[in-house]
């Protein structure tokens, strides 16, 4: 018994020690949500597009895994993480898609204008309607859909070079991305 | 009032309605007043995800507003309150309640303050019940003799 109780205050030590070891790591966000929609189907939508008059719909991004960002104009992480789309749309190997949230067309464009445009298409949520059907909290945010739609991952805030590697790229293989 | 006077009552009527503005915006609010107090009811008790403290019927923020929106949507298209709440939850998660409900995910939320108590308690029990003889030790003969004499010496 004594043994024991002598314990305690290891047991406890050891309990905190590896509770700080996750928060305390950089990039660990205390506000980040996991999503209430993960390996559900994702929300329907239907958005107008906002180059070349390009629908985006959820029905027609099935058959392959489909990576959709949520971005806008007027959302300075969503430039800092802009970079990153454009080389991950380079590679040919991952079909990224935009949907343009609560932003103004001529925004949108002129951002793509300025920094490329990474997006197989792009949807204009004026309203946020399919933001908030998806379960956005702030943009910008990532979503992974596999081949049969339904939602594997998300990403809150921008993605880092990390994310991508370690998380978004392993995903998309074993769901065989194109 | 009288004792107030006029102007303090009418300060006091400014601060009070400053104080209860709602973040409900006029263009939201229902028709039917019973509906729009039903949303309202619901929005209480549902979570702004960007202030994470405000309940959306608080908050200003445009998520708030969205959310607020959806929820009078969902009465107005003959909703309960329940499952104008689970239309929410659906997409945001049980973080969105104020209340979380009580399930095997939340037990150790609700009562992990309860068992983190209880557990002080047989722990203070199990090492208060091994230290015996703290209390005052029995005088010896000659401590007793010396007490009687000076109660003697007192009376």
């Amino acid at each position: 018994m004594r043994r024991v109780i002598a314990l305690v205050p290891v047991a406890l030590f050891l309990v905190l020690a590896a509770y700080f070891f996750v928060v305390l790591q950089p990039g660990y966000d205390p506000h980040a949500l996991p999503s209430a929609m993960i390996d559900k189907e994702a929300p329907a939508f239907d958005l107008p597009g906002l180059r070349d008059g390009k629908a985006l719909a959820r029905d027609t991004l099935r058959g392959q895994p489909a990576v959709i960002n949520f971005f806008a104009s007027w959302c300075v992480p969503c430039r800092q993480e802009h970079p990153l789309l454009m080389r991950l749309a380079a590679t040919g190997k991952v079909a990224v898609y935009g949907i343009a949230y609560k932003d103004k067309p001529e925004d949108s464009t002129r951002l793509l204008d300025q920094m490329g445009d990474p997006y197989r298409a792009i949807g204009i949520d004026r309203l946020g309607r399919t933001g908030l059907d998806f379960g956005v909290y702030g943009v910008p945010e990532t979503y992974v859909l596999d081949a049969a739609g339904h939602i594997r991952k998300r990403f809150v805030g921008p993605l880092t070079p990390a994310d991508i590697e370690k998380e978004l790229l392993p995903l998309l293989r074993t769901l065989g991305g194109s | 009032m009288r004792v107030l006077g006029r102007p303090v009552a009418a300060f006091l009527l400014i601060v009070w309605s400053v104080a209860t503005a709602l973040a409900v915006e006029p263009a939201e609010r229902l028709p039917d007043p019973a509906m729009e107090a039903r949303a309202r009811a619901v929005s209480a008790e549902l979570r702004c995800l960007v202030c994470q403290n405000e309940s959306i019927d608080e908050s200003h923020a445009d998520l708030a507003h969205d959310i607020r929106v959806l929820v009078r949507e969902r009465l107005s298209a003959g909703d309960t309150d329940a499952q104008a709440t689970a239309a929410v939850v659906s997409r945001y998660g049980d973080f969105v309640l104020l209340r979380p409900p009580v399930k095997p995910a939340t037990w150790v939320l609700w009562f992990g303050p309860v068992g983190l108590l209880a557990l002080g308690l047989i722990g203070s029990f199990l090492w208060l019940r091994r230290r015996p003889g703290i209390g005052p030790t029995p005088l010896t003969v000659a401590e007793q003799q010396q007490l009687d004499r000076l109660l003697r010496e007192d009376g």
